[in-house]
Protein backbone atom coordinates (compact mmCIF):
# COMPACT_ATOMS: atom_id res chain seq x y z
CA UNK A 1 0.00 0.00 0.00
CA UNK A 2 1.41 3.35 -0.87
CA UNK A 3 -1.01 5.65 0.23
CA UNK A 4 0.71 7.75 2.44
CA UNK A 5 -0.83 10.47 4.53
CA UNK A 6 0.88 13.54 4.31
CA UNK A 7 0.42 16.16 7.45
CA UNK A 8 1.44 19.26 7.22
CA UNK A 9 2.55 20.64 10.11
CA UNK A 10 2.63 23.93 9.56
CA UNK A 11 -0.83 24.73 7.89
CA UNK A 12 -2.54 22.93 10.61
CA UNK A 13 -0.72 24.87 13.88
CA UNK A 14 -1.62 28.27 11.89
CA UNK A 15 -5.04 27.53 10.66
CA UNK A 16 -6.46 24.69 13.24
CA UNK A 17 -9.58 24.57 11.41
CA UNK A 18 -8.58 23.54 8.41
CA UNK A 19 -6.74 20.59 8.67
CA UNK A 20 -5.28 19.53 5.43
CA UNK A 21 -5.35 15.70 6.69
CA UNK A 22 -6.28 14.43 3.18
CA UNK A 23 -4.02 12.78 0.28
CA UNK A 24 -4.63 14.63 -3.26
CA UNK A 25 -7.84 12.76 -4.23
CA UNK A 26 -6.55 11.75 -7.98
CA UNK A 27 -3.45 10.64 -6.00
CA UNK A 28 -5.34 8.24 -3.94
CA UNK A 29 -7.15 6.70 -6.86
CA UNK A 30 -3.70 6.09 -9.04
CA UNK A 31 -2.08 4.65 -5.88
CA UNK A 32 -4.71 2.46 -5.45
CA UNK A 33 -5.22 0.97 -8.83
CA UNK A 34 -1.17 0.81 -9.10
CA UNK A 35 -1.55 -0.96 -6.20
CA UNK A 36 -4.12 -3.51 -7.93
CA UNK A 37 -1.70 -3.54 -11.40
CA UNK A 38 1.38 -4.46 -9.30
CA UNK A 39 -0.30 -7.28 -7.44
CA UNK A 40 -1.53 -8.88 -10.35
CA UNK A 41 1.51 -8.51 -12.00
CA UNK A 42 3.24 -10.50 -9.21
CA UNK A 43 0.53 -12.96 -8.23
CA UNK A 44 -1.60 -13.04 -11.52
CA UNK A 45 -4.01 -14.98 -10.31
CA UNK A 46 -7.28 -12.94 -11.34
CA UNK A 47 -6.29 -11.91 -14.64
CA UNK A 48 -5.33 -15.82 -15.88
CA UNK A 49 -8.18 -16.96 -14.39
CA UNK A 50 -9.99 -14.67 -16.18
CA UNK A 51 -8.19 -15.32 -19.44
CA UNK A 52 -8.48 -18.82 -19.86
CA UNK A 53 -12.28 -18.96 -18.81
CA UNK A 54 -12.58 -16.54 -21.96
CA UNK A 55 -10.22 -18.57 -24.10
CA UNK A 56 -12.79 -21.59 -23.03
CA UNK A 57 -15.84 -20.04 -23.17
CA UNK A 58 -15.00 -18.70 -27.18
CA UNK A 59 -13.75 -22.24 -27.58
CA UNK A 60 -17.21 -23.36 -26.53
CA UNK A 61 -19.09 -20.72 -28.45
CA UNK A 62 -17.37 -21.90 -31.49
CA UNK A 63 -17.86 -25.57 -31.22
CA UNK A 64 -22.36 -25.00 -30.37
CA UNK A 65 -22.42 -22.40 -33.09
CA UNK A 66 -20.76 -24.00 -36.14
CA UNK A 67 -22.11 -21.02 -38.38
CA UNK A 68 -21.94 -20.18 -41.79
CA UNK A 69 -20.40 -16.93 -42.62
CA UNK A 70 -23.13 -14.49 -42.40
CA UNK A 71 -24.60 -16.04 -38.99
CA UNK A 72 -20.52 -15.87 -37.48
CA UNK A 73 -21.29 -12.23 -38.66
CA UNK A 74 -24.10 -11.45 -36.67
CA UNK A 75 -23.60 -13.50 -33.40
CA UNK A 76 -19.48 -12.61 -32.93
CA UNK A 77 -20.76 -9.19 -30.92
CA UNK A 78 -22.94 -11.59 -28.80
CA UNK A 79 -20.51 -14.00 -27.76
CA UNK A 80 -18.14 -11.00 -27.30
CA UNK A 81 -20.23 -9.46 -24.92
CA UNK A 82 -21.66 -12.41 -23.57
CA UNK A 83 -17.87 -14.12 -22.47
CA UNK A 84 -16.99 -10.20 -21.34
CA UNK A 85 -20.03 -10.35 -18.65
CA UNK A 86 -19.06 -13.47 -17.77
CA UNK A 87 -15.24 -13.23 -17.21
CA UNK A 88 -15.63 -10.05 -15.96
CA UNK A 89 -17.76 -11.08 -13.01
CA UNK A 90 -15.16 -14.03 -12.45
CA UNK A 91 -12.30 -11.15 -11.61
CA UNK A 92 -15.02 -8.86 -10.10
CA UNK A 93 -15.75 -11.08 -7.15
CA UNK A 94 -11.82 -12.06 -6.94
CA UNK A 95 -10.97 -8.61 -6.81
CA UNK A 96 -12.77 -7.26 -3.59
CA UNK A 97 -13.17 -10.77 -1.91
CA UNK A 98 -9.38 -10.75 -1.36
CA UNK A 99 -9.55 -7.06 -0.05
CA UNK A 100 -12.21 -8.47 2.48
CA UNK A 101 -10.55 -11.54 3.35
CA UNK A 102 -7.17 -9.83 3.93
CA UNK A 103 -8.07 -7.64 5.88
CA UNK A 104 -7.21 -5.08 3.74
CA UNK A 105 -10.31 -3.41 2.90
CA UNK A 106 -10.81 -2.36 6.24
CA UNK A 107 -7.43 -0.83 6.68
CA UNK A 108 -8.12 1.21 3.11
CA UNK A 109 -11.38 2.51 4.91
CA UNK A 110 -9.32 3.73 7.56
CA UNK A 111 -7.21 5.90 5.35
CA UNK A 112 -8.23 9.08 6.00
CA UNK A 113 -9.17 9.69 2.32
CA UNK A 114 -12.23 10.61 -0.14
CA UNK A 115 -14.57 7.20 -0.21
CA UNK A 116 -15.32 7.75 -3.75
CA UNK A 117 -11.60 8.05 -4.43
CA UNK A 118 -11.29 4.28 -3.08
CA UNK A 119 -14.12 3.10 -5.37
CA UNK A 120 -13.03 4.83 -8.31
CA UNK A 121 -9.25 3.25 -7.41
CA UNK A 122 -10.70 -0.49 -7.18
CA UNK A 123 -13.08 0.08 -9.99
CA UNK A 124 -9.58 1.37 -12.88
CA UNK A 125 -7.82 -1.77 -11.38
CA UNK A 126 -11.02 -3.82 -12.28
CA UNK A 127 -11.47 -1.87 -15.87
CA UNK A 128 -8.25 -2.98 -17.07
CA UNK A 129 -8.33 -6.53 -16.25
CA UNK A 130 -12.03 -6.64 -18.16
CA UNK A 131 -10.07 -4.39 -20.90
CA UNK A 132 -7.64 -6.97 -21.18
CA UNK A 133 -10.35 -10.19 -21.54
CA UNK A 134 -11.61 -7.71 -23.79
CA UNK A 135 -9.25 -7.15 -26.23
CA UNK A 136 -7.59 -10.87 -26.42
CA UNK A 137 -11.01 -11.56 -27.12
CA UNK A 138 -10.99 -9.40 -30.15
CA UNK A 139 -7.89 -11.89 -31.28
CA UNK A 140 -9.45 -14.73 -30.94
CA UNK A 141 -13.05 -14.52 -32.17
CA UNK A 142 -11.16 -13.09 -35.70
CA UNK A 143 -9.23 -16.18 -35.69
CA UNK A 144 -12.10 -18.60 -34.47
CA UNK A 145 -14.90 -16.92 -36.08
CA UNK A 146 -12.92 -14.98 -39.28
CA UNK A 147 -14.40 -12.11 -38.75
CA UNK A 148 -12.18 -9.06 -39.09
CA UNK A 149 -12.33 -6.90 -35.50
CA UNK A 150 -9.59 -4.99 -36.37
CA UNK A 151 -11.92 -1.81 -35.79
CA UNK A 152 -10.77 1.30 -34.36
CA UNK A 153 -14.43 1.74 -33.65
CA UNK A 154 -15.23 -1.12 -32.01
CA UNK A 155 -12.50 -0.60 -29.83
CA UNK A 156 -13.93 2.46 -28.44
CA UNK A 157 -17.02 0.10 -28.03
CA UNK A 158 -15.08 -2.24 -25.73
CA UNK A 159 -13.70 0.68 -24.07
CA UNK A 160 -17.24 2.36 -23.26
CA UNK A 161 -18.29 -1.15 -22.58
CA UNK A 162 -15.94 -2.11 -20.15
CA UNK A 163 -16.01 1.14 -18.62
CA UNK A 164 -19.67 0.67 -17.65
CA UNK A 165 -19.03 -2.78 -16.66
CA UNK A 166 -16.39 -1.94 -14.43
CA UNK A 167 -18.11 0.74 -12.38
CA UNK A 168 -21.45 -1.15 -11.68
CA UNK A 169 -19.34 -4.01 -11.25
CA UNK A 170 -17.20 -2.69 -8.56
CA UNK A 171 -20.02 -1.50 -6.67
CA UNK A 172 -22.35 -4.57 -6.62
CA UNK A 173 -19.24 -6.53 -5.88
CA UNK A 174 -18.47 -4.49 -2.82
CA UNK A 175 -21.94 -5.03 -1.50
CA UNK A 176 -22.04 -8.73 -2.16
CA UNK A 177 -18.87 -9.58 -0.60
CA UNK A 178 -20.36 -9.43 2.99
CA UNK A 179 -22.84 -11.59 1.79
CA UNK A 180 -23.10 -15.75 2.68
CA UNK A 181 -22.88 -17.25 -0.73
CA UNK A 182 -21.29 -13.81 -2.40
CA UNK A 183 -19.72 -16.39 -5.18
CA UNK A 184 -23.49 -17.10 -5.93
CA UNK A 185 -24.91 -13.83 -5.52
CA UNK A 186 -22.85 -11.65 -7.34
CA UNK A 187 -23.88 -12.61 -10.74
CA UNK A 188 -27.33 -13.01 -9.52
CA UNK A 189 -27.08 -9.15 -8.36
CA UNK A 190 -24.91 -7.73 -11.19
CA UNK A 191 -26.26 -9.16 -14.36
CA UNK A 192 -29.87 -7.58 -14.11
CA UNK A 193 -28.53 -4.42 -13.84
CA UNK A 194 -25.82 -4.46 -16.13
CA UNK A 195 -28.08 -5.48 -18.84
CA UNK A 196 -28.30 -1.65 -20.36
CA UNK A 197 -24.93 -1.59 -21.27
CA UNK A 198 -24.49 -5.00 -22.05
CA UNK A 199 -27.51 -4.85 -24.64
CA UNK A 200 -26.64 -1.94 -26.18
CA UNK A 201 -22.72 -2.72 -26.71
CA UNK A 202 -23.88 -5.56 -28.01
CA UNK A 203 -26.40 -3.80 -30.39
CA UNK A 204 -23.83 -1.43 -31.53
CA UNK A 205 -20.92 -4.13 -31.96
CA UNK A 206 -23.18 -6.47 -34.32
CA UNK A 207 -23.96 -3.37 -36.21
CA UNK A 208 -20.72 -2.37 -36.71
CA UNK A 209 -19.27 -6.13 -37.35
CA UNK A 210 -22.20 -6.63 -40.09
CA UNK A 211 -21.23 -3.46 -41.51
CA UNK A 212 -24.58 -0.83 -41.66
CA UNK A 213 -24.97 2.34 -41.92
CA UNK A 214 -23.59 5.00 -39.40
CA UNK A 215 -26.84 5.81 -37.88
CA UNK A 216 -27.56 2.46 -36.98
CA UNK A 217 -24.73 1.93 -34.44
CA UNK A 218 -23.95 5.41 -33.59
CA UNK A 219 -26.77 5.78 -30.90
CA UNK A 220 -26.05 2.65 -29.09
CA UNK A 221 -22.32 3.97 -28.43
CA UNK A 222 -24.28 7.17 -27.25
CA UNK A 223 -26.79 5.72 -25.05
CA UNK A 224 -23.30 3.25 -23.78
CA UNK A 225 -21.52 6.53 -23.15
CA UNK A 226 -24.82 8.19 -21.08
CA UNK A 227 -25.20 4.70 -18.99
CA UNK A 228 -21.54 5.05 -18.25
CA UNK A 229 -21.38 8.38 -16.87
CA UNK A 230 -24.87 7.74 -15.30
CA UNK A 231 -22.81 4.52 -13.69
CA UNK A 232 -20.24 6.58 -12.82
CA UNK A 233 -22.46 9.16 -10.73
CA UNK A 234 -24.06 6.52 -8.98
CA UNK A 235 -20.96 5.01 -7.75
CA UNK A 236 -19.58 8.46 -6.59
CA UNK A 237 -22.83 8.75 -5.04
CA UNK A 238 -23.79 5.21 -3.38
CA UNK A 239 -19.86 4.08 -2.56
CA UNK A 240 -19.92 5.58 0.49
CA UNK A 241 -23.18 4.17 1.69
CA UNK A 242 -22.10 0.95 1.00
CA UNK A 243 -18.98 0.98 2.87
CA UNK A 244 -19.56 2.90 6.27
CA UNK A 245 -19.48 0.73 8.96
CA UNK B 1 -47.83 -2.27 18.84
CA UNK B 2 -50.94 -0.93 19.63
CA UNK B 3 -52.27 1.18 16.56
CA UNK B 4 -54.66 4.22 17.18
CA UNK B 5 -58.44 3.55 16.42
CA UNK B 6 -58.67 6.05 13.75
CA UNK B 7 -55.62 4.52 11.09
CA UNK B 8 -57.31 1.30 10.87
CA UNK B 9 -60.52 2.53 10.11
CA UNK B 10 -59.01 4.70 7.14
CA UNK B 11 -57.30 1.21 6.74
CA UNK B 12 -60.60 -0.53 6.75
CA UNK B 13 -62.31 2.01 4.84
CA UNK B 14 -59.75 1.90 2.07
CA UNK B 15 -60.15 -1.78 1.84
CA UNK B 16 -63.77 -1.56 1.23
CA UNK B 17 -63.61 1.14 -1.41
CA UNK B 18 -60.69 -1.29 -3.15
CA UNK B 19 -63.39 -4.06 -2.86
CA UNK B 20 -65.63 -1.89 -4.54
CA UNK B 21 -63.35 -0.03 -6.86
CA UNK B 22 -62.88 -3.79 -7.91
CA UNK B 23 -66.38 -4.59 -8.35
CA UNK B 24 -66.85 -2.09 -10.65
CA UNK B 25 -64.39 -2.48 -12.64
CA UNK B 26 -64.90 -5.35 -13.36
CA UNK B 27 -68.43 -4.84 -15.05
CA UNK B 28 -67.13 -2.21 -16.47
CA UNK B 29 -64.23 -4.62 -18.19
CA UNK B 30 -66.92 -7.43 -19.00
CA UNK B 31 -70.72 -5.36 -19.07
CA UNK B 32 -69.52 -1.67 -19.50
CA UNK B 33 -67.28 -1.95 -22.65
CA UNK B 34 -68.14 -3.59 -26.25
CA UNK B 35 -65.69 -6.12 -27.83
CA UNK B 36 -62.67 -4.49 -29.33
CA UNK B 37 -63.43 -3.79 -33.58
CA UNK B 38 -60.69 -6.24 -34.87
CA UNK B 39 -59.26 -8.20 -31.29
CA UNK B 40 -62.61 -8.95 -30.52
CA UNK B 41 -63.25 -10.23 -26.82
CA UNK B 42 -59.47 -10.88 -25.86
CA UNK B 43 -58.72 -7.23 -26.03
CA UNK B 44 -60.64 -7.23 -22.54
CA UNK B 45 -57.64 -8.67 -20.66
CA UNK B 46 -55.56 -5.85 -21.64
CA UNK B 47 -56.97 -3.56 -18.84
CA UNK B 48 -55.76 -5.78 -16.48
CA UNK B 49 -52.60 -5.96 -17.82
CA UNK B 50 -51.98 -2.30 -18.01
CA UNK B 51 -53.54 -1.46 -14.16
CA UNK B 52 -51.43 -4.27 -12.97
CA UNK B 53 -48.11 -2.23 -14.64
CA UNK B 54 -49.26 0.86 -13.35
CA UNK B 55 -49.24 -0.59 -9.44
CA UNK B 56 -45.88 -2.15 -10.20
CA UNK B 57 -44.39 1.40 -11.17
CA UNK B 58 -46.12 2.64 -8.62
CA UNK B 59 -45.01 0.38 -6.35
CA UNK B 60 -41.08 0.50 -7.42
CA UNK B 61 -41.30 4.12 -7.70
CA UNK B 62 -42.43 3.85 -3.77
CA UNK B 63 -39.33 1.36 -3.13
CA UNK B 64 -36.82 4.25 -4.78
CA UNK B 65 -38.16 6.81 -2.81
CA UNK B 66 -38.11 4.55 0.05
CA UNK B 67 -34.16 3.73 -0.71
CA UNK B 68 -33.16 7.36 -1.01
CA UNK B 69 -34.98 8.35 2.53
CA UNK B 70 -33.28 5.21 4.57
CA UNK B 71 -30.39 6.34 3.35
CA UNK B 72 -30.76 10.02 4.25
CA UNK B 73 -32.76 9.28 7.72
CA UNK B 74 -31.74 5.66 8.49
CA UNK B 75 -34.95 5.12 10.33
CA UNK B 76 -36.35 1.28 9.76
CA UNK B 77 -39.52 2.16 8.98
CA UNK B 78 -38.07 3.37 5.38
CA UNK B 79 -36.98 0.08 4.90
CA UNK B 80 -39.74 -1.74 6.03
CA UNK B 81 -41.64 0.56 3.26
CA UNK B 82 -39.18 -0.75 0.54
CA UNK B 83 -39.66 -4.39 1.31
CA UNK B 84 -43.15 -4.31 1.58
CA UNK B 85 -43.36 -2.21 -1.63
CA UNK B 86 -40.49 -4.63 -3.87
CA UNK B 87 -42.54 -7.63 -2.80
CA UNK B 88 -45.85 -6.36 -3.97
CA UNK B 89 -44.39 -5.10 -7.03
CA UNK B 90 -43.12 -8.20 -8.18
CA UNK B 91 -46.70 -9.98 -7.59
CA UNK B 92 -48.08 -6.97 -9.50
CA UNK B 93 -45.54 -6.94 -12.35
CA UNK B 94 -46.12 -11.07 -12.53
CA UNK B 95 -49.60 -10.28 -12.83
CA UNK B 96 -48.86 -7.87 -15.59
CA UNK B 97 -46.22 -10.71 -17.44
CA UNK B 98 -49.05 -13.48 -16.91
CA UNK B 99 -52.02 -11.14 -18.30
CA UNK B 100 -49.52 -9.92 -21.45
CA UNK B 101 -48.83 -13.73 -22.64
CA UNK B 102 -52.34 -14.50 -22.04
CA UNK B 103 -53.49 -11.36 -24.73
CA UNK B 104 -50.28 -12.23 -26.62
CA UNK B 105 -50.72 -16.10 -27.75
CA UNK B 106 -54.01 -15.21 -29.77
CA UNK B 107 -52.79 -11.87 -31.12
CA UNK B 108 -49.23 -12.12 -31.86
CA UNK B 109 -49.59 -16.08 -32.09
CA UNK B 110 -47.17 -17.12 -29.37
CA UNK B 111 -47.21 -16.69 -25.62
CA UNK B 112 -43.59 -14.76 -25.57
CA UNK B 113 -41.08 -13.41 -27.92
CA UNK B 114 -37.89 -11.58 -27.38
CA UNK B 115 -39.38 -8.20 -28.02
CA UNK B 116 -37.42 -5.12 -26.01
CA UNK B 117 -40.51 -4.52 -23.58
CA UNK B 118 -40.69 -8.05 -23.09
CA UNK B 119 -36.81 -8.32 -22.34
CA UNK B 120 -36.62 -5.56 -20.16
CA UNK B 121 -39.92 -6.19 -18.33
CA UNK B 122 -38.20 -9.64 -17.63
CA UNK B 123 -34.87 -8.15 -16.67
CA UNK B 124 -36.58 -6.01 -14.08
CA UNK B 125 -38.51 -8.38 -12.18
CA UNK B 126 -35.22 -10.15 -12.16
CA UNK B 127 -33.74 -7.03 -10.86
CA UNK B 128 -36.24 -7.15 -7.86
CA UNK B 129 -35.97 -10.94 -6.90
CA UNK B 130 -32.45 -10.50 -6.81
CA UNK B 131 -32.95 -7.50 -4.27
CA UNK B 132 -35.05 -9.98 -1.85
CA UNK B 133 -32.11 -12.30 -2.85
CA UNK B 134 -29.27 -9.89 -1.02
CA UNK B 135 -31.92 -8.96 1.89
CA UNK B 136 -31.35 -12.96 2.45
CA UNK B 137 -27.82 -13.14 1.86
CA UNK B 138 -26.77 -10.58 4.54
CA UNK B 139 -27.03 -11.36 8.08
CA UNK B 140 -26.07 -7.91 9.84
CA UNK B 141 -29.27 -6.38 9.88
CA UNK B 142 -27.60 -2.61 9.70
CA UNK B 143 -25.61 -3.66 6.60
CA UNK B 144 -29.04 -5.35 4.92
CA UNK B 145 -31.16 -2.64 4.91
CA UNK B 146 -28.13 -0.42 3.67
CA UNK B 147 -27.11 -2.90 0.82
CA UNK B 148 -31.06 -3.34 0.29
CA UNK B 149 -31.71 0.76 0.26
CA UNK B 150 -28.31 0.99 -2.49
CA UNK B 151 -29.84 -1.81 -4.59
CA UNK B 152 -33.83 -0.72 -4.60
CA UNK B 153 -31.47 2.59 -6.57
CA UNK B 154 -29.91 0.42 -8.62
CA UNK B 155 -32.53 -1.87 -9.89
CA UNK B 156 -34.71 1.27 -10.49
CA UNK B 157 -32.13 1.94 -13.70
CA UNK B 158 -34.36 -1.33 -15.06
CA UNK B 159 -38.11 0.21 -14.62
CA UNK B 160 -36.58 3.37 -16.48
CA UNK B 161 -35.55 1.09 -19.01
CA UNK B 162 -39.06 -0.73 -19.29
CA UNK B 163 -40.62 2.92 -19.32
CA UNK B 164 -38.16 4.21 -22.64
CA UNK B 165 -37.47 1.94 -24.38
CA UNK B 166 -40.28 1.10 -26.16
CA UNK B 167 -40.46 4.83 -27.25
CA UNK B 168 -36.42 5.01 -28.39
CA UNK B 169 -36.73 1.28 -30.26
CA UNK B 170 -37.84 1.44 -33.24
CA UNK B 171 -38.31 -2.66 -33.58
CA UNK B 172 -40.64 -3.18 -30.78
CA UNK B 173 -43.88 -5.05 -32.34
CA UNK B 174 -45.65 -3.82 -28.69
CA UNK B 175 -47.93 -1.01 -28.55
CA UNK B 176 -47.99 2.06 -26.43
CA UNK B 177 -51.09 2.71 -25.01
CA UNK B 178 -50.08 6.55 -23.79
CA UNK B 179 -47.16 8.82 -25.06
CA UNK B 180 -45.99 9.61 -28.60
CA UNK B 181 -44.19 6.37 -30.20
CA UNK B 182 -41.17 6.66 -32.62
CA UNK B 183 -42.64 4.81 -35.59
CA UNK B 184 -46.75 3.20 -35.57
CA UNK B 185 -45.60 0.43 -38.13
CA UNK B 186 -44.77 -2.85 -36.99
CA UNK B 187 -46.87 -2.57 -33.85
CA UNK B 188 -48.97 -5.70 -33.85
CA UNK B 189 -51.91 -5.51 -31.88
CA UNK B 190 -52.76 -1.78 -31.76
CA UNK B 191 -56.22 -0.10 -31.29
CA UNK B 192 -58.18 3.29 -31.84
CA UNK B 193 -59.26 3.99 -28.30
CA UNK B 194 -62.97 4.63 -28.21
CA UNK B 195 -64.42 6.56 -25.67
CA UNK B 196 -65.84 3.61 -23.41
CA UNK B 197 -62.34 1.90 -23.89
CA UNK B 198 -60.53 4.85 -22.06
CA UNK B 199 -62.57 5.45 -19.50
CA UNK B 200 -62.47 1.86 -18.75
CA UNK B 201 -59.02 1.99 -18.99
CA UNK B 202 -58.29 4.81 -16.55
CA UNK B 203 -60.89 3.68 -14.15
CA UNK B 204 -58.72 0.00 -14.22
CA UNK B 205 -55.66 2.15 -13.79
CA UNK B 206 -56.88 3.72 -10.70
CA UNK B 207 -58.51 1.28 -9.22
CA UNK B 208 -55.37 -1.26 -9.15
CA UNK B 209 -53.32 1.85 -7.79
CA UNK B 210 -55.84 2.06 -4.93
CA UNK B 211 -55.44 -1.44 -4.31
CA UNK B 212 -51.65 -1.56 -4.57
CA UNK B 213 -51.63 0.66 -1.84
CA UNK B 214 -53.99 -0.80 0.37
CA UNK B 215 -51.75 -4.18 0.32
CA UNK B 216 -48.95 -1.59 1.00
CA UNK B 217 -50.52 -0.55 4.13
CA UNK B 218 -51.42 -4.41 5.11
CA UNK B 219 -47.61 -5.47 4.48
CA UNK B 220 -46.37 -2.93 6.33
CA UNK B 221 -48.60 -3.69 9.33
CA UNK B 222 -47.57 -7.13 8.58
CA UNK B 223 -43.96 -6.54 8.37
CA UNK B 224 -44.36 -4.47 12.00
CA UNK B 225 -45.74 -7.32 13.64
CA UNK B 226 -43.48 -10.06 12.54
CA UNK B 227 -41.19 -7.51 14.46
CA UNK B 228 -42.85 -7.41 17.66
CA UNK B 229 -43.20 -11.37 17.36
CA UNK B 230 -39.43 -11.48 17.23
CA UNK B 231 -38.20 -8.49 19.72
CA UNK B 232 -41.24 -10.47 22.50
CA UNK B 233 -39.62 -13.73 21.49
CA UNK B 234 -36.13 -12.39 22.34
CA UNK B 235 -37.09 -11.36 25.61
CA UNK B 236 -38.88 -14.54 26.49
CA UNK B 237 -35.97 -16.30 25.72
CA UNK B 238 -33.36 -14.28 27.40
CA UNK B 239 -35.97 -13.76 30.71
CA UNK B 240 -36.12 -17.43 30.64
Amino acid sequence: MSVTTTTPETTSTTQPKKRRLRTPYFQVVASLAWKDLRAEARGREMVNAMLLFSIMAVLIFSFALELDRQAQEATVGGVLWVTIAFAGTLGLGRSLAAEKDKGSLDALLLAPVERSALFYGKMIGNFLFTLAVGFLLVFLLTVLFNVNLFRPVLWLIIVLGCLGFATTGTLVASMSVHARAREMLLPILLLPVILPVIISATRASTALITELKTEDWLPWIQLLGVVDFVFLLAGFFLFDFIVEE
Amino acid sequence: MQYSESRTRNLRWLTYASIGLFIISFWMIFAYVGPERTQGEVQRIFYTHLGAFFASFVLFVVALIAGIQYLRTRHEKWDDLGLSAIELGLIFSLINIVTGAIWARPIWNTWWTWDPRLTTVAIMWLAYAAYLMLRAGIEDPNRRRRFAAVYSILAFSSVFLTIVIIRVRPDTIHPVVAGPTSTSEGIEGDFAMSDRITTTLLFTIFTYVVISITLLWYRIRLENRTKLIQARKMKLLLNA
